[in-house]
């Protein structure tokens, strides 16, 4: 291995201490067909997998990672040296971090319908011998959790010491203690809700329409006509974008700052703000490394997701259910999922008679400040919680 | 740990607690107390804290905490769905005490409710001839920075459960000098350093 940057006294960031290093995804291959909530099977399918420390002799230190909409296997560590971002959660993955390796045996995995070697809409059916395309069923939060089941019995895990997860990975994470309850210790759920409010059904609407409306979209067969809704599932990640962030935050990064043109007056020049620019990136990035498909039944997933719907839309019914202890976390400028949310889970634990731990960590970050590092208060309570956890 | 280990407020506050019990403790600080009640009394309780540090603390405890500030009121929980609701040297920092009493009892069957006396000798004393609002170990804050806001004494207190409709099953006194914890019996509004109340509704 050629060390870049070799003349640097530093280590390079896969080098450190805290860091999972280089890491290889796995892909997991499942013969036995699979059921699911919207009664489609799938007959086989593969799960790509990251996981980072080790299973120890008994098999309970093993904590399962559930990403949220855009997210996937690569929680931590880099790909390969040249790899300039690491996963997703790097910030909160590693050796002494939060969620420590040197303790735990951290499993992430891509889910079904993603299009980051998951089975989804992008892969081929074997049936028909062409990519799924909009013929990928619908899927729910619970055919998630089913198939990550499936996973932890192949990996020889029986229960999970925990199962974490923010935003849609929150939600998974909640699932499993209702759907599994023997096979979880501890459910930490950040930023996330037990259902979407009209509101984010509506941004979650506003984006899909911008992916349908695409004249490349071809009602989903895109892959075929070989071409992509580019500028549908840009507009798609401008809407999410916004709504991850916060007012505020946006202003202190962004501000009314230009990035060209002046306002001069008696110049007449186009102006544009930095903000604008910042989200075309953004958008345009998106456009070229995720599928619509997947952004058209990831936001369905969330959209349909209603934690209490089986259970008389009683959550404390609901909660009644599990066997896990609960760490619950909201962030204050998140309006996505606002605080508000976090402590109807709160209060439907507390009314279930189940152990939780709520906290509401102060962040200019919004719905994002869950994968943003370096927030002290944020760092603490997750790493004294995980570190509780017992994995003898 | 024993319940003779405990500070003697929370030996106090033990004893009042049934066994199996389900128990709120407001501004349960570290999570001490709600430990000591789970580890004596197997009981299954909740604490309520704003503090940062604090909370760290509750988890360290391995007892549940929720984040919330007091002050904004206890809707988030049912009526009479706690057998006990604790506040333990705190509702002389709230902004509304009253109204978080009647909270309290709307809550819980029983409340207990524990302060710094402010009718004790030394506050007297010194507020009498210094002038000044008193510091000590018991109240270690200057005027300007203490989150003690609405202090009281006993009088002050047993008034106010007379005015809410309020039914006193226990009073205690806890005085930590050999001479206080004499003298408690013969005057508590005087010597009681800390108050400790066991109400429900009448």
């Amino acid at each position: 291995m050629t060390k870049p940057n070799a003349t640097n006294s530093s280590p390079p960031a896969y080098e450190s201490a805290s860091s999972v290093g280089i890491v290889t995804p796995e892909v997991v291959h499942f013969d036995e067909p699979i059921t699911l909530a919207n009664g489609r099977i799938l007959n086989e399918y593969q799960l790509v997998v990251e996981t980072y420390g080790k299973l120890n002799e008994k098999a309970s230190n093993a904590i399962l990672i559930c990403h949220a909409l855009s997210g996937n296997h690569h929680a931590a560590g880099y790909h390969s040296p040249e790899d300039k971002r690491p996963g997703w959660w790097d910030a909160y993955i590693g050796p002494g971090k939060p969620i420590d390796t040197n303790k735990f045996f951290v499993v992430a995995v891509n889910n079904i319908g993603g299009c980051s070697g998951s089975t989804g809409p992008t892969s081929i059916n074997p049936e028909t011998g062409k990519a799924w395309g909009a013929d990928f069923p619908n899927l729910r939060v619970r055919d998630w959790v089913h198939t990550q089941a499936r996973l932890a019995d192949k990996l020889g895990i029986q229960t999970w010491a925990a199962v974490v997860g923010g935003s849609l990975g929150g939600m998974q994470a909640m699932r499993w203690s209702l759907e599994y309850p023997d096979r979880v210790k501890h459910c930490v759920v950040i930023a996330a809700a037990m259902k979407l409010t009209a509101q984010n059904i509506a941004f979650n609407q506003t984006a899909r329409q911008a992916i349908l409306s695409d004249p490349n979209f071809f009602d989903g067969n895109y892959l075929e006509k070989d071409t992509i809704p580019a500028h549908g599932l840009s507009i798609a990640r401008m809407i999410g974008h916004i709504t991850y962030l916060s007012d505020d935050g946006m202003g202190k990064k962004f501000g009314r700052e230009l990035r060209s043109g002046t306002f001069e007056q008696g110049v007449e020049e186009p102006v544009e703000f930095q903000i604008e620019s910042y989200l075309r990136y953004q958008g345009s990035n998106f456009s070229k490394s995720f599928d619509a498909n997947t952004y058209v039944l990831m936001t369905r997933a969330l959209d349909y997701f209603d934690l209490a719907r089986e259970y008389d839309d009683d959550p404390a019914k609901a909660f009644s259910h599990a066997q896990c202890k609960f760490l619950v976390v909201s962030f204050t400028s998140d309006w996505r999922f606002a605080p508000e949310r976090s402590r109807e889970i709160v209060n439907a634990l507390i009314k279930a008679d189940k152990d939780v731990v709520y906290a509401e960590i102060e962040s200019s970050y919004g719905h994002d400040a869950f994968l943003i590092p370096n927030q002290i208060r944020y760092w603490d309570l997750f790493s004294n919680y995980m570190q509780k956890i017992s994995v003898d | 740990m024993s319940d003779s280990n405990l500070r003697l407020d929370h030996q106090i506050i033990s004893q009042w607690v049934k066994p199996n019990s389900r128990v709120l403790d407001l501004g349960c600080g570290d999570g001490e107390l709600l430990k000591a009640l789970h580890q004596n009394k197997q009981a299954h309780g909740y604490g309520v804290e704003i503090n940062s540090e604090n909370i760290l603390r509750c988890i360290e405890n391995d007892v549940n905490v929720i984040e919330q500030d007091i002050d904004e009121g206890l809707s988030n929980f049912d009526d009479q769905s706690f057998d006990t609701v604790i506040m333990s040297q705190a509702i002389q920092t709230m902004m509304h005490p009253d109204r978080v009493l009647i909270d309290m009892l709307r809550v819980g069957q029983q409340c207990i409710v524990t302060f710094p006396n402010f009718g004790h000798w030394k506050a007297r004393w010194h507020l009498a001839f210094h002038g000044q609002m008193p510091i000590s170990d018991l109240l270690p804050y200057e005027w300007y920075n203490t989150p003690n806001i609405h202090f009281c004494t006993f009088k002050d207190f047993e008034h106010l459960c007379t005015a809410l409709d309020i039914q006193v099953l226990n009073r205690e006194v806890v005085a930590t000098k050999s001479f206080g914890s004499f003298m408690q019996h013969i005057h508590p509004n005087l010597f009681g350093e800390t108050a400790l109340y066991r109400v429900c509704k009448k």
